[in-house]
């Protein structure tokens, strides 16, 4: 505990009677913890923080959101291409409420995340006073932690709780909800103390060798070994300890969503993206492989299609650093449990270094099949109409795989994750697990902030570029970089492909309309184009990134293409499909 | 494999809000609580719950991971009826002239080894500690005579094997855990692990 006591930041002076606000040590845990940037709303219950904020503008970036949704998703944006934790401010009652989403989408996508929500006074508590919500339990079931501070003499440790809670083990969003009395209230000071320690939590299970080694067995003997990897190698800061274990190994590797990017897209051993929407090979060869190493992933629903036909065949080696993720869907022959920075390099030096080409061909000749029936067309269509495809396509060539791409929900974000190059970790961000339209747009802005120097680029669909378009007036006001890619096929597209699919082509209920979005965005300041021909398409896209700051492109792309491969809802990964003739 | 009955101990931190943050891994899954009961510990600071359901194992394990994931939990087990020493308590209020007139009642009382609580003109009541099958009968016993009221609180138990928690509680008190401090409990199934 000495180490840490001398890491304490010194109190600041005494305001005149015996200490601080409980507001000021809000800010200071801020500083404290290394924050910069802060996403949020003010409101009644929080003035006494604004307040105290108005004090500290050289110190920490507050961007004002137009809406607390807005304020969250931009946090998880910063924290998903910094690897830093988000911070968001929100007044209590809608203020509060607007935040679920955001909470319920940073839990199941682990996004480190720290919501700082005002209270009404502790007295008020439970008498249905004004903006007065029960915040601590509507977001206790989507919160990795949460906790009610009446007085102010808890808030800087609970504060360090939250960081630490926040950014260890498997991460997740965090909210600490201040009454305002407790903001108001003078305490004696005695500066901050970063968390090291909790004795309840456990940030990372203790390695057991012996499950190591026996991983490694199975590895050695394998003859169709295949990887698959989630965002558990970004969160992890494991990307090069991962790439050294596939590389000696020589394994196949397939990512789910959320771990895309952990390596870059054009690395020999990358085999592409899993799931409904995958690549064909990685999906049939996942019921063809005899030992399956899962790395820190969690055997999402779109990942496994239908559990009962599964990797049947496979030895499962699982290594997460969540516990309760391991035969929580898919049981593990070899659990291996940590952190897998720790737990990738034991496994590599226990491991020969091997080839296994004709493994590999496999992957290829489905690649190619892939190609034949499904990327041909989507990226060099021979029709006249736009596809999604051909403006990914496009964007990769102009921007070399350099850039981070925010993706929203639906076809656009499929297609772009199908389809972008990337050749830096933490580069692709999408709501994952929760699915949340509306997302991309903060997010891209939280991401800018996030990645100061790097070029931002938001594909939207039309439908959820108009969930959250509120936040145009974001960018106005704080003109942070992010190019706008809509992607518009004047459809709720994902809806309307299985209702196509599915449900007898009733179309009930998707046929979005939109306002002239290039019209919308001047209206908030932002230059734009609209293009629908493909004579148009390289340029425009130059446009976009080279624009100074904020550019908005809407392309008008085809109505009714859709997404393949695909594994229909309750099948096997190994019952995917390329056209929907095959359904 | 059956459904049978679990009962769930968890160690946590006593603040707050816990015990939502513990009921809704349940509800969340649509799951019956049986009982729950929450209680101190030979530790000052640290809390009890005894949760009993009616699961398969396989779920109950899961179950006891998700809580054991929560930030303030500090240990969650799960054990059958028979790997537990347990009781619940169980009160039953009868009309103190039948108890007065009726010496069969009195015998009765006796045999399901209950002990008088309070004895009023008016009623009387009456505890008994144990098994379900034993409150219940009494129950059955007690109807002809006019039972008034009849409540039983949530299980208590102990586990038979388990050490003093404060044991535990100082490995998880340093920043190091040594091993004992993480159960892994496929270390001492390594023929379970790879038969599957």
């Amino acid at each position: 505990m000495k180490a840490a006591a001398e890491k304490k930041t010194p109190a600041i002076s005494p305001s005149g009677d015996g200490g601080i606000s409980g507001s000021l040590a809000v800010l200071e845990a801020m500083i404290a913890e290394g924050v910069d940037t802060i996403f949020g709303y003010p409101g009644g219950a929080i003035m006494p923080i604004y307040d105290a904020l108005y004090d500290y503008n050289d110190k920490l970036k507050h961007i004002l959101v137009r809406h607390e949704q807005g304020a969250i998703h931009a946090a998880q944006g910063y924290a998903r291409s910094s690897g830093r934790t988000g911070v968001v401010f929100a007044t209590s009652g809608p203020g509060a409420t607007n935040l679920v989403t955001g909470l319920a989408d940073a839990m199941i996508d682990s996004t480190p995340v720290v919501c700082i929500t005002g209270q009404v006074f502790a007295h008020l508590l439970g008498t249905d006073a004004f903006q007065e919500t029960d915040v601590i339990n509507i977001t206790t079931p989507v919160t990795k932690w949460n906790y009610q501070v009446t007085d102010a003499n808890e808030i800087p440790h609970v504060l360090a709780k939250a960081f630490y809670i926040a950014n260890s083990g498997r991460p997740g969003p965090v909210l600490v909800d201040i009454s305002k009395n407790a903001q108001l209230q003078l305490f004696e000071y005695s500066g901050y103390e970063k968390c090291e320690h909790i004795r309840s939590y456990r940030p990372k299970p203790i390695v057991r060798k012996e499950y190591i080694e026996e991983a490694a067995k199975l590895i050695n003997a394998a003859e169709k070994p295949f990887v698959i990897f989630g965002q558990g190698v970004i969160l992890g800061k494991a990307e090069k300890e991962f790439t050294a274990f596939i590389e000696k190994a020589g394994i196949p590797a397939a990512w789910t969503i959320m771990g895309m990017s952990a390596i870059p897209t054009s690395h020999p051993l990358a085999m592409g993206m899993l799931g409904m929407h995958g690549n064909y090979g990685p999906n049939v060869l996942t019921n063809e492989c005899d030992v399956l190493i899962a790395i820190g992933m969690r055997f999402d629903d779109r990942v496994t299609g239908r559990l009962d036909k599964y990797a049947k065949q496979a030895k499962v080696i699982h290594l997460d650093i969540d516990p309760a993720e391991i035969d929580k869907n898919v049981k593990a022959d070899v659990p291996v449990w940590g952190d897998c920075k720790e737990t990738l390099p034991m496994l590599t030096g226990l491991i020969e270094q091997k080839v296994y080409p004709q493994w590999l061909q496999k992957f290829e000749q489905y690649r190619q099949k892939e190609e034949e029936k499904v990327i041909q067309d989507e990226l060099n269509p021979t029709g006249e109409i736009l596809t999604m495809g051909e403006v990914i396509k496009t964007l990769n060539e102009q921007t070399s795989g350099d850039a981070i791409i925010v993706t929203d929900v639906g076809q656009h974000q499929m297609v772009a994750c199908r389809y972008a190059k990337f050749n830096h970790s933490k580069s692709n961000i999408t709501s994952g697990g929760l699915g949340t339209m509306g997302y991309a747009l903060p997010a891209a802005i939280g991401a800018s902030y996030g990645a100061p120097d790097r070029t931002v680029v938001a594909i939207i669909g039309d439908g959820g570029f108009q969930m959250t378009i509120q936040e145009l007036g974001t960018i106005m006001q704080f003109k942070p970089n992010v190019k706008l890619l809509i992607l518009n096929n004047n459809f709720l597209g994902m809806v309307r492909q299985w209702q196509q699919l599915f449900h007898e082509k009733r179309y009930s209920f998707v046929d979005i309309q939109s306002p002239d979005f290039v019209q919308v965005a001047k209206g908030f300041g932002i230059p734009g184009k609209s293009i629908s021909e493909r004579k148009d398409l390289k340029e425009a896209i130059k446009e976009l990134l080279h624009s100074d700051g904020t550019f908005l492109l809407e392309v008008m792309v085809g109505k009714e293409n859709n997404v393949f491969p695909m594994v229909p809802q309750g099948r096997g990964v190994a019952e995917i499909v390329l056209s929907k003739e095959e359904i | 494999m059956n459904k049978q009955e679990f009962t769930i101990t968890v160690y946590t931190e006593n603040h707050v809000g816990l015990l939502n943050r513990i009921a809704i891994i349940f509800s969340r899954r649509k799951i019956n609580i049986d009982s729950l009961n929450t209680s101190p510990t030979e530790v000052d600071s640290v809390h009890r719950f005894t949760i009993v359901i009616n699961e398969y194992e396989d779920v109950v394990r899961k179950l006891c991971r998700q809580i054991e994931k929560q930030v303030d939990v500090l240990k969650a087990y799960y054990n059958t009826e028979n790997e537990i020493v347990w009781q619940e308590l169980a009160l039953y209020k009868v009309p103190t002239d039948i108890i007065a007139s009726e010496v069969k009642v009195e015998r009765l009382l006796r045999e399901n080894g209950a002990h008088t609580v309070v004895i009023r003109k008016d009623y009387t009541v009456f505890a008994v500690a144990g098994h379900r099958e034993e409150t219940e009968a009494l129950i059955k016993v007690l109807e002809p005579y006019g039972l008034i009221e009849f409540v039983r609180t949530g299980r208590v138990g102990i586990i038979k094997g388990s050490n003093r928690f404060h044991e535990r509680l100082k490995e998880f008190e340093m920043k190091e855990p040594g091993e004992e401090a993480i159960e892994n409990e496929f270390l001492n199934e390594n023929e379970k692990v790879f038969s599957m």
